[in-house]
């Protein structure tokens, strides 16, 4: 008699833990006519658990070394690589070629890779020492904005997953990430990964469901800091827009493209989730005009 | 303590007026589209009055939609067919002249800035009018220089950006304004705020003056709807505005789901610190400037002081008597501290919050000094025992109103400091260098002044976090609002 498989129930990723939806709910997406699973069909409730989640973690994740932050993207990276069959399986199960999805998979790697060396680059590129004309010295520093919700791209379930994500945590943030709707398994196993990379539990959250029962509750959070919605259809973009207002979260609409394209690699993806912080301080220049407080 | 001064017996200085004489003012002013000065199509005109005196000053045109569609249309063709097609070092060199000729008329501009405003005349003269001009020379230099600012990126204009400025700087938030706008390629109509409209019209006649071509820039007047019609104008690239959270919002709505650009300085509620270690004589001058400035008509006013416990009273005791030393009254007198309330409106929404904080249980302070009896008028106020809670350290009163609290540790204060929806800026006053780091990096705030405050420089980029706004103003990070890229 054959073996018979063990089949995956796959959840959603919260705070560092694998809960099923609080609602109970489920939705079964399909490709090439079978079924993927009983994909867990998050909630509001689930969203709002996943940014006190990401909140609790920012701190925390901002304060790290940038150094610290970056051996923990490039750990990320490790053990994708070590897992890669897994991901090229999911990819193929969710209709992709073969080829297809090696290529996918290692650009995904690549891409944190990528990422992990901007962690202690980005600040020196963006930052500024400003010479004002009174005696101060007075400089500017990219700060992370801070809770970041990302409805990442509905057709590239791995890349464009990684590229939304890599780019965000590099620049400090934390963040509650929609899963593509239709291919979801890789969101999820990524999720594994990343629970044994020493990314601190709630600096990232994933979770699956349908976009546009999400979308008003991601857009109007008012503890969530700047949204980025990839994609073009433009009457989620207004709905996002409007909702984004009442705490004036900064939104970062991102086409949907090719993942594959090397715009995915810019460090201009870390900056737009950043703040400016400009700092001043008194320069003492004794017996000279100008001086002072 | 003895031998107090009684700053109200015998510290009376003599007059020192600022001569309001030898500026141009008409009695009347148009609208400034497409290079010349035209009637407005919807016949309306409104006084705007100097608000020391509450006498008319002149009468200034009221925008409708047929004059926005006027200057967005000039402003459009202006873009098109001339300045996009000007080299940067052509347009750096319009720009050059514009701040020279703000710098040869700085007085003029500085008696009608502070006759329209209330502001006082030492800050026009000395801070606002000096800034604007620095302003348009710094960013003349970045016209040719911008890909060395945004080296790979290939930055390109805009297009028309509909501009909309307060009243508390006219004519610096102008320059902060039209000054990257134009050196980054683009094209301007602006609306300066209602009650201060004049330093825009005057800056209008420096353009024509220095011969910038026709459109470049479109000075229009009038109210919020005016500015509402900006905004949604279909042929406008780019929202640039400077105001209250609450306008900004209804901006943000009203073009959510377009593709313009926007950038909003909105309002704030900034927490200036004082720890037990920081020289106090220049913490309590640092606190003064910091709600005092300009009446306390500032987005990064320090409008909420924390005090660490342990000198607490020794800190209100010199506030206090700082206070008593304040002049206020006439701004055109050079001795002047604090001048005139922008408008009546203004001065209902403050002595509105003095009223609340009064009913909510908090402590008011008022120096004894004496009020003119004509204009809109606010002695300089604290209020202590203020808790967290209260609608005087929770709002944005945007006037000469500080709440105090109290701590005792560093990361109570930090908490207390950052448990606000503004970020816009902060203070911190120790002698411990590593304790302002930590302060500083930690405070969420666009702009942190420590051992300072209230300082500005064109160099320097301003602009909040969470919902004091987006965007910045200053820099090479103020360029980017008016940048696309590849």
């Amino acid at each position: 008699m054959s073996r018979i498989e063990v089949l995956k129930t796959y959840k959603i990723y919260i705070g560092g833990k694998f809960p099923r939806t609080e609602s109970g709910r489920y939705y079964q997406p399909k490709a090439n006519g079978k079924l993927l699973g009983n994909i867990c069909l998050s909630s509001r409730k689930d969203f709002r658990n996943a940014t006190v989640a990401a909140r609790s973690a920012q701190g925390g994740w901002a304060a790290k070394s940038a150094y610290n932050r970056s051996q923990i993207l490039y750990r990320i990276a490790e053990i994708l690589e070590g897992r890669r069959t897994q991901f090229i399986e999911e990819l193929i199960q969710q209709g992709s070629k073969k080829p297809q999805a090696e290529k996918e998979v290692n650009l995904s790697i690549d891409r944190l890779i990528y990422f992990a060396g901007w962690c202690d680059k980005y600040t020196q590129i963006f930052s500024s020492v400003n010479p004002v004309a009174s005696s101060h010295f007075n400089f500017s520093v990219p700060e992370p904005t801070g809770v970041v919700a990302i409805l990442a791209p509905e057709e590239s379930g791995l890349l464009g997953l990684v590229s939304q994500i890599a780019p965000t945590i590099a620049g400090g943030n934390t963040c509650v990430v929609l899963a593509s709707e239709n291919i979801p398994l890789c969101s999820i196993t990524l999720a594994e990964v990343l629970s044994t990379s020493d990314v601190p539990g709630g600096v990232i959250n994933i979770l699956t469901g349908n976009r546009k029962e999400l979308i008003p509750h991601f857009s109007a959070h008012m503890d969530v800091n700047a949204l980025v919605y990839c994609g073009n259809n433009s009457s989620e973009i207004k709905i996002i827009h409007e909702a984004a207002v009442d705490n004036l979260k900064r939104v970062i609409l991102r086409d949907s493209g090719s993942y594959i394209s090397d715009k995915y690699e810019s460090p201009h993806l870390i900056s737009s989730l950043q703040e400016i912080k400009t700092t001043w301080h008194p320069v003492e220049k004794i017996g000279a005009a100008g001086s002072g407080y | 303590m003895k031998n107090k001064i009684d700053y109200n017996s015998d510290w009376n200085l003599d007059p020192a007026p600022e001569s309001t004489g030898h500026i141009n003012l008409k009695s009347k002013y148009d609208l400034f589209i497409g290079g010349k000065w035209v009637k407005p199509k919807s016949e309306k005109y409104f006084a705007t009055i100097n608000p020391a005196t509450e006498q008319k000053i002149a009468d200034i045109a009221e925008a409708g939609q047929a004059d926005v569609d006027a200057a967005v249309k000039a402003a459009k063709k202006a873009y098109d067919t001339v300045w996009s097609k000007l080299s940067g070092k052509e347009r750096g060199k319009y720009i050059y002249r514009i701040a020279r000729l703000i710098q040869e008329k700085a007085r003029e501009f500085s008696v009608i800035e502070s006759l329209d405003s209330g502001k006082v005349i030492r800050e026009s003269r000395d801070i606002d009018i000096p800034l604007a001009a620095a302003h348009f020379f710094y960013y003349a230099g970045w016209s040719d220089k911008l890909e060395y600012a945004f080296p790979n990126r290939q930055p390109k204009s805009l297009g028309v950006a509909a501009q909309i400025t307060p009243w508390n700087f006219p004519m610096l938030m102008i320059a902060w304004k039209i000054a990257p706008a134009l050196a980054a390629g683009n094209t301007v109509v602006l609306k300066p705020a209602e009650t201060t409209s004049l330093t825009a019209l005057k800056l209008a006649e420096v353009i024509q003056e220095a011969g910038l071509p026709d459109g470049v820039v479109n000075i229009v007047t009038g109210y919020g709807k005016t500015g509402a019609m900006m905004v949604e104008h279909k042929d406008v690239a780019k929202v640039a505005f400077t105001g209250s959270t609450g306008v900004g919002k209804i901006i943000m709505k009203a073009i959510a789901g377009t593709n313009k650009k926007s950038t909003m300085e909105l309002g704030g509620k900034a927490a200036n610190i004082i720890f037990e270690d920081a020289p106090l004589d220049q913490a309590v001058e640092g606190i003064i400037n910091g709600i005092y400035f300009n009446q306390g008509h500032v987005c990064c006013a320090g409008s909420r002081l924390f005090v660490q416990e342990s000198v607490y009273e020794v800190v209100i005791r010199k506030l206090k008597d700082r206070m008593e030393s304040l002049y206020v009254g006439d701004p055109m007198d050079k001795n002047t501290d604090i001048g005139a309330i922008n408008s009546k409106k203004q001065l209902d929404v403050i002595n509105n919050y003095i009223k609340i904080g009064k009913a909510e249980g908090a402590e008011i302070y008022q120096p004894k000094c004496k009020t003119p009896k004509k204009g809109f008028w606010c002695k300089p106020t604290l209020f202590t025992n203020v808790a967290q809670s209260n609608r005087i350290a929770q709002e944005e009163i945007f006037g000469p109103v500080l709440a105090i609290q109290t701590f005792r540790t560093v990361d109570e204060v930090i908490t207390k400091a950052n448990n606000t929806p503004y970020g816009l800026s902060a203070g911190v006053w120790t002698d411990k260098g590593s304790k302002i780091f930590n302060l500083t990096s930690q405070l969420k705030a666009g702009v942190v002044w420590a051992n300072t405050y209230n300082k500005f420089d064109p160099t320097s980029p301003f602009g909040g976090y969470k919902e004091s706004g987006h965007g910045r103003e200053g820099g090479l990070h103020g360029l980017e609002p008016y940048l696309k890229f590849d």
